[in-house]
């Protein structure tokens, strides 16, 4: 009997450890991450011989409030058919219990990774436009996503940009695509309420993630968590974006460096619309991903932002830079008019 | 007592085909109480096939002692064990068996210091052949860590037992249905230390294989270790609740 190392030991019982997949036409080929409530593997489907993503839920979760959960985030997902958000192809239940849901395989990096990879400033902004534009959907849904950080934003091969993991997003009731006889999501069990009943989303409870939790949200106050809580979260995107460095947490919301103490370059601009999003009091925030991602398309045309009143000097200031090619070709006439000037004189 | 083929079929014959009765009665914990002697016998053999090894290097590792000292401690330890059934004393509701078998261990070696009986050791008792050689040269490439307590040393190498003798059983299986190239690839892609990780890929071109072939048959090898691993805590474990308790603990797998 061959000696087996501890190294190997965890392999196999992580191998071992597998959910069986048997009854589906998934085979796994390698975990891809594990989360508190599901892990993600990577799985070839033997019927269509495409490789997608399978989350599962955890062993240790396998109560019914956490089956419905699961069930929810792939419904979720399922109805929120947008470029910038990952397709859920496939729900089901394994033997054992658990909730699985097949998605599409996002080969690509993280927002954390593609930010150290060190693309220009308009770059970035042009993919979290991309994510703003995802969010803005699920907005317009009725879906907030409530766990935005760049560990839940992936990079496609090709600059595609997708939004995961809504396994925490809360449905509104005013939502636009829910009808008066559909208020809520249907589920396979029991009628399910907006929110889990387990009471982890109740009142006084906090989900989330810390850093980029939006201070109501951060609170407990789950009745206040609307879309400005994720707007709040993309600003705290947006800062990391900016600055490269990810945001320090924050003991009372107030203590918080300005992006441009990092870095120079950045515009007043694009400072004034990352706080105006990273706003403690949320009235002051935009109120929809939309507006967010209006005011960075206006900062990358090089058009007035609405989070930020210019004076003369930054209306000058941001023309010049607008029109840099004019005014250098401007600038050069003049000075060759000057030299031929001096020269013909002599 | 014959231990020929014992490892290579992981059911007890305990009411015939296993799967067609409840999972308890797979428990060799369960058999060894049998009034029947060799269904004990062979329930003895299953709970000496995962337990011998961890037991012996625990001895060494715990009590200090040479390897001599503890080739007999460890033939007498399982040769009273099964002459006195000490194993079906054994109550799940205070302690899972490897906690419950340890004890005896403890207890058993501090009875013969006590009493000063070593010399003395092996009377009457048949002698049980074990791979004892095997047992050191592994100590010997393989120290233990000192990070570890003897306690935790020994769970650790009883996980290293169950898995290696999983690992076996597939082997026998892959070969008894003439599907060798699934051991192989389980083998070279999951068993084989090596630093660099070989792609589904590379294995395809080197067994002639499409890349599908070998997931297909990856898939298929992991989902029988798995099983064959569930078995084996089956047979060790006393009831559904210890057994679904020690596949949550080894594997954190839920098992229906």
């Amino acid at each position: 009997m061959k000696w087996i190392s501890d190294t190997k030991i965890d392999h196999l019982r992580a191998l071992a450890s597998q959910p069986d997949l048997s009854a589906t036409k998934y085979t796994i080929v390698k975990e891809l991450a594990r989360g508190g409530m599901g892990t993600v593997y990577l799985a070839e489907d033997t019927e269509l011989a495409r490789q997608v993503a399978i989350k599962v839920l955890n062993p240790e979760v396998v109560d019914e409030d956490d089956r419905q959960r699961m069930l929810r985030e792939a419904q979720i997902i399922a109805r929120l058919e947008h470029p910038g958000i990952v397709p859920v192809h496939d729900v089901g239940m394994l033997d054992d219990g658990r909730i699985y849901y097949a998605m599409k395989y996002v080969r690509g990096r993280r927002l954390d990774e593609y930010v150290a990879q060190g693309d220009s400033i308009n770059d970035r902004l042009r993919k979290f436009q991309a994510v703003c534009d995802a969010v803005a959907f699920a907005h317009s849904n009725g879906v907030v996503h409530r766990d935005l950080k760049p560990q839940n934003i992936m990079i496609g091969a090709f600059g595609e940009v997708l939004v995961l993991d809504w396994g925490v997003a809360k449905i509104l009731r005013n939502a636009q695509f829910i009808s008066s006889e559909d208020q809520t999501l249907k589920l396979p069990r029991r009628s399910e309420p907006e929110e889990p009943t387990d009471g982890r989303t109740a009142n006084g409870t906090v989900i989330g993630t810390v850093n980029y939790m939006a201070p109501e949200q951060a609170r407990g106050e789950t009745q206040l968590v609307d879309e400005r809580s994720d707007v709040y979260s993309l600003g705290v995107i947006l800062y990391f974006l900016l600055t490269k460095q990810p945001p320090k947490p924050r003991a009372d919301y107030a203590d918080l460096r300005r992006p441009r103490e990092f870095d120079s370059k950045i515009t007043k601009q694009a400072e004034a619309v990352c706080l105006k999003a990273m706003s403690i009091d949320r009235s002051r925030r935009y109120e929809l991903a939309i507006d967010l991602s209006a005011d960075i398309g206006r900062l990358l045309d090089g058009e007035p932002v609405s989070a930020y009143r210019e004076g003369v000097v930054d209306k000058l200031g941001r023309w010049l830079s607008k029109n840099r090619f004019l005014v250098l070709l401007v600038l050069t006439y003049l000075l060759m008019r000057i030299i031929l000037l001096f020269t013909s004189g002599r | 007592m014959s231990r020929r083929n014992r490892v290579n079929d992981p059911d007890t014959d305990i009411g015939g085909p296993a799967r067609k009765f409840p999972q308890t009665n797979r428990s060799a914990i369960v058999a060894i109480r049998s009034e029947e002697p060799h269904v004990r016998q062979r329930a003895f053999g299953t709970i000496l096939d995962s337990y011998w090894k961890p037991v012996y290097k625990y001895i060494r590792l715990k009590w200090n002692v040479d390897n001599e000292d503890a080739k007999d401690l460890t033939q007498d330890f399982f040769g009273n064990a099964f002459q006195k059934n000490y194993f079906a004393d054994y109550d799940a509701a205070k302690a899972s068996f490897q906690t419950f078998l340890r004890t005896c261990v403890d207890g058993f070696i501090a009875n013969q210091r006590k009493s000063q009986q070593r010399l003395k050791r092996g009377g009457g008792l048949e002698h049980i052949s074990l791979d004892f050689q095997g047992a050191d040269n592994e100590l010997a490439i393989h120290p233990p860590s000192p990070n570890l307590t003897p306690e935790q040393f020994f769970e650790r190498e009883w996980v290293r037992n169950v898995f290696a003798l999983a690992v076996e059983i597939l082997r026998k299986k892959c070969d008894d249905t003439n599907n060798q190239i699934r051991f192989h690839l389980f083998e070279r892609y999951d068993l084989e230390e090596s630093t660099e990780k070989v792609s589904y890929a590379a294995l395809a071109n080197e067994f002639g294989l499409t890349t599908t072939t070998v997931t297909n048959q990856l898939a298929a090898a992991r989902r029988e270790f798995r099983k064959i691993v569930l078995d084996k805590l089956r047979e060790t474990t006393a009831s559904d609740e210890e057994f679904q308790k020690q596949a949550r603990d080894l594997l954190g797998v839920e098992v229906i």
